[in-house]
């Protein structure tokens, strides 16, 4: 099952490797990873999202986590009340006659077309897990070229 | 000030009083200001028996080891060291050269990425890239490798940063946001614990390492002895307890005695301190223990079902726990039936050996050792058989008298750790129980003992193979002895020409004799005992098999 796992770590060099080289060390492989500075500049937030196979593995990841010296916080979203979204680019396959198409996909799903020349428009969107797994279903049916995708971001509600 | 020298001032804030190590070119600002520095040095023949030597030191004196070495080769040659401190969770602050910062990443001579090297063999690393950060990373490193669930280390101070100008600050206080280990035990979780071990028929102590660290022996006696229950110690909790203690059941697991290993399995409530159920304990994790309830009592909160289900976990420090807990039981249980049935096992299933050659059986040696120094001595190892003779056939009384690698098994180990346990404790005998293969793995530091007067006793079983894994092979390969017959220099030449004193012994009637000798002889020992060659470690439990199933090695 996949879990979401937020860690609030201190925004030192290194603190990127010590939490990969944790996942790596246990053979736990980390299906998306989102880092950034938050607005305090000596703190960063990474959402972390992992395949855990049981409720030991995610206990383990948790308490290993919590381990590490630069680590702040690990907040687990897997039973909580929270926020995610991902923020996909997509170039995809385009015709002028496929622009209506196109807008009308965008009235469903938060997104637009960023921009469009010759045969490729590239397209912008945001949304959870849901959303844009069903949004590049859409897509998909005027062909992918190029898929660039953030990974996730998670918030407590 | 420059910052070789705040480092140095800073290890004496510390109260560092001995510094095992190697120089070389990055470490050159380091080595000046130690050349008149009030400090002891120890310049080892090897940077890994600079770690060890450092490790040894401090399992010994519960204080923090401290080693020092240069970039590149000097520090990749800690690696083993800080490897092996890193699974008994022994407090270590290694210190290395770095190149200058300029030409980090650039390939430059003797450069390696030692703070990746080592990310996943220390509990904390440090580069050190402005000189401004040097005096508080140093009081962080301390307060981290000593503190929580203790670990190594590192330190990488890259040559510039050494040789750059700026004022000397000492933090007074260290607070580390990110970092606060729980030291009191949850007051709820006592009162549950205290509970079941009320109403428990069959309990058992199974104390670890953790007890050791944290100090709380006289506590863990005072608990075995108020509800009764028998203890048995893992391989680091040996001297957590006493050996002679008549609650006493010895090691269990793969090498324990088979009353420890039956008393635990028929067990109706573990109660774990400062252990963390490691396989070579639990054999078979499915058939652990089946009918027993435990209660974990552990500061690091990851070690804590892990491996087995917990149902009382406490995370703490175990002393503050172990004296809360003992206030906390209003109840006895009743354990008289239980202590016949454990006495009944320890008389039915002795630790034994046949006593049949002419050769010199190891145990024999051990049991004479142990008559001649009745537990006041320091025992190291290293690693195999003779390591686990060491377990079984001498009585530890106290903490910090057996001094080995547990979790890496580190051969090679014994030696230098002998000489940084006997540098701490000058005025007792330390004894490294060596095979012949271990042995020669750090050979080179009788230079290092002789130089400085480190009278340790080195006693080399020697049986013409690298024992453990030969025994494995006599049982598990069919008896194909695939390079593990091994050859040795002549250990008496060989300690004479270092300047230290050999003896050889080649009958039993000679062993006590020669004992007595090397404890008499003011100088480094290498005693050189023929041993019988085929001799195995029994009891034994293989891999993988339920704890209960030993092969007895006895007909």
């Amino acid at each position: 099952m996949r879990h979401t796992i937020s860690v609030l770590v201190e925004n030192k060099f290194g603190v990127l490797a010590r939490i990969a080289g944790l996942f790596s060390a246990r053979g736990y492989n980390i299906a998306s990873l989102a880092v950034s500075e938050t607005f305090d500049p000596q703190i960063s937030y990474m959402t972390i999202v992992v395949e855990a196979k049981d409720e030991k593995v995610l206990e383990q990841i948790h308490k290993q986590l919590n381990k590490l010296i630069d680590v702040i916080t690990v907040t687990d979203f897997t039973k909580k009340d929270h926020l995610d979204r991902e923020l996909i680019l997509a170039k995809i396959n385009y015709a002028a006659k496929d622009k209506p198409k196109l807008e009308a996909i965008f009235e469903k799903f938060v997104g637009k077309i960023v921009h469009h020349k010759a045969d490729t428009a590239t397209v912008e969107a945001v949304g959870d897990e849901q959303q844009i797994k069903a949004l590049l279903e859409e897509l998909d049916k005027f062909g992918i070229k190029e898929l660039v995708r953030t990974g996730k971001l998670a918030i407590s509600n | 000030m420059i910052g070789a020298r705040i480092l140095l001032e800073s290890l004496k804030k510390q109260g560092v009083e001995i510094i095992f190590g190697y120089p070389g070119g990055q470490v050159l600002p380091i080595f000046d200001q130690l050349y008149d520095f009030d400090v002891k040095f120890i310049l080892t023949r090897h940077e890994q028996g600079a770690a060890h030597a450092a490790d040894g030191y401090a399992r010994a004196t519960g204080k923090v080891g401290v080693c020092l070495a240069t970039s590149g080769p000097g520090a990749t040659n800690l690696v083993t060291g800080i490897a092996t401190a890193y699974m008994d969770s022994i407090p270590m602050v290694a210190i290395t050269g770095q190149v200058g910062t300029h030409l980090i990443g650039n390939d430059a001579f003797q450069e390696a990425d030692v703070t990746g090297i080592t990310r996943p063999i220390t509990k904390h690393n440090f580069l050190v890239k402005d000189v401004k950060d040097l005096a508080r990373t140093i009081a962080e490193a301390f307060y981290i490798a000593s503190s929580g669930r203790p670990g190594p280390v590192l330190i990488d101070i890259p040559v510039d940063v050494q040789r750059a100008e700026t004022e000397f600050i000492w933090p007074e206080k260290i607070n580390i946001r990110s970092y606060q280990p729980t030291y009191s035990g949850h007051p709820g979780q006592i009162k549950k614990a205290a509970k079941l071990i009320s109403t428990a028929k069959k309990p058992i102590i199974y104390a670890g390492g953790g007890v050791i660290t944290s100090g709380a022996h006289l506590e863990l006696k005072e608990l075995a002895q108020k509800i009764q229950a028998p203890v048995t110690t893992t391989f680091m909790g040996l001297g957590s307890f006493s050996g002679t203690h008549k609650l006493f059941l010895g090691m269990l697991g793969m090498h324990g005695t088979a009353y420890a290993n039956h008393a635990v399995m028929a067990s109706d409530l573990i109660i774990a301190v400062g252990a963390r159920f490691d396989d070579r304990v639990t054999g078979r994790l499915d058939d652990f223990a089946p009918g027993a309830k435990v209660i974990h009592i552990d500061i690091d909160p990851s070690s804590i079902s892990k491996n087995i289900r917990v149902d009382v976990p406490i995370v703490g420090d175990a002393k503050n726990i172990l004296k809360q807990l003992i206030c906390e039981i209003k109840k006895l249980p009743d354990t008289a039936q239980w202590l016949k049935t454990t006495e009944g096992w320890k008389n039915k299933y002795p630790l034994t050996y046949k006593d049949d050659s002419a050769m010199i059986k190891p145990q024999y040696i051990l049991q004479e050792l142990w008559k001649l120094t009745r537990g006041q001595a320091i025992i190291c190892t290293e690693v195999g058989q003779s390591q686990m003779w060491a377990c079984q056939w001498y009585q530890y009384l106290t903490p910090r008298t057996f001094i080995s690698s547990g979790g890496l098994g580190t051969m090679g180990f014994g030696f230098p750790a002998a000489m940084g346990a006997k540098l701490g404790f000058p005025e007792k005998e330390v004894f490294n129980i060596a095979g012949d293969g271990s042995i020669q793995m750090n050979i080179q530091e009788l230079a290092t003992c002789v130089a400085n007067k480190i009278n340790v006793k080195v006693l080399i079983f020697n049986n013409g193979f690298l024992g453990m894994v030969r025994q494995w092979q006599e049982l598990f390969y069919k008896k194909r002895y695939s390079y593990t017959p091994i050859t040795s220099p002549d250990y008496v030449l060989l300690a004479k020409s270092y300047g230290a004193v050999g003896m050889r012994v080649t009958k039993k009637s000679e062993v006590r004799a020669v004992l007595q000798k090397a404890i008499r002889t003011q100088n480094t020992v290498f005693i050189d005992f023929r041993i019988e060659p085929e001799e195995n470690v029994y009891p034994m439990v293989p891999a993988g098999s339920a704890i209960n199933k030993m092969i007895e090695g006895l007909a």
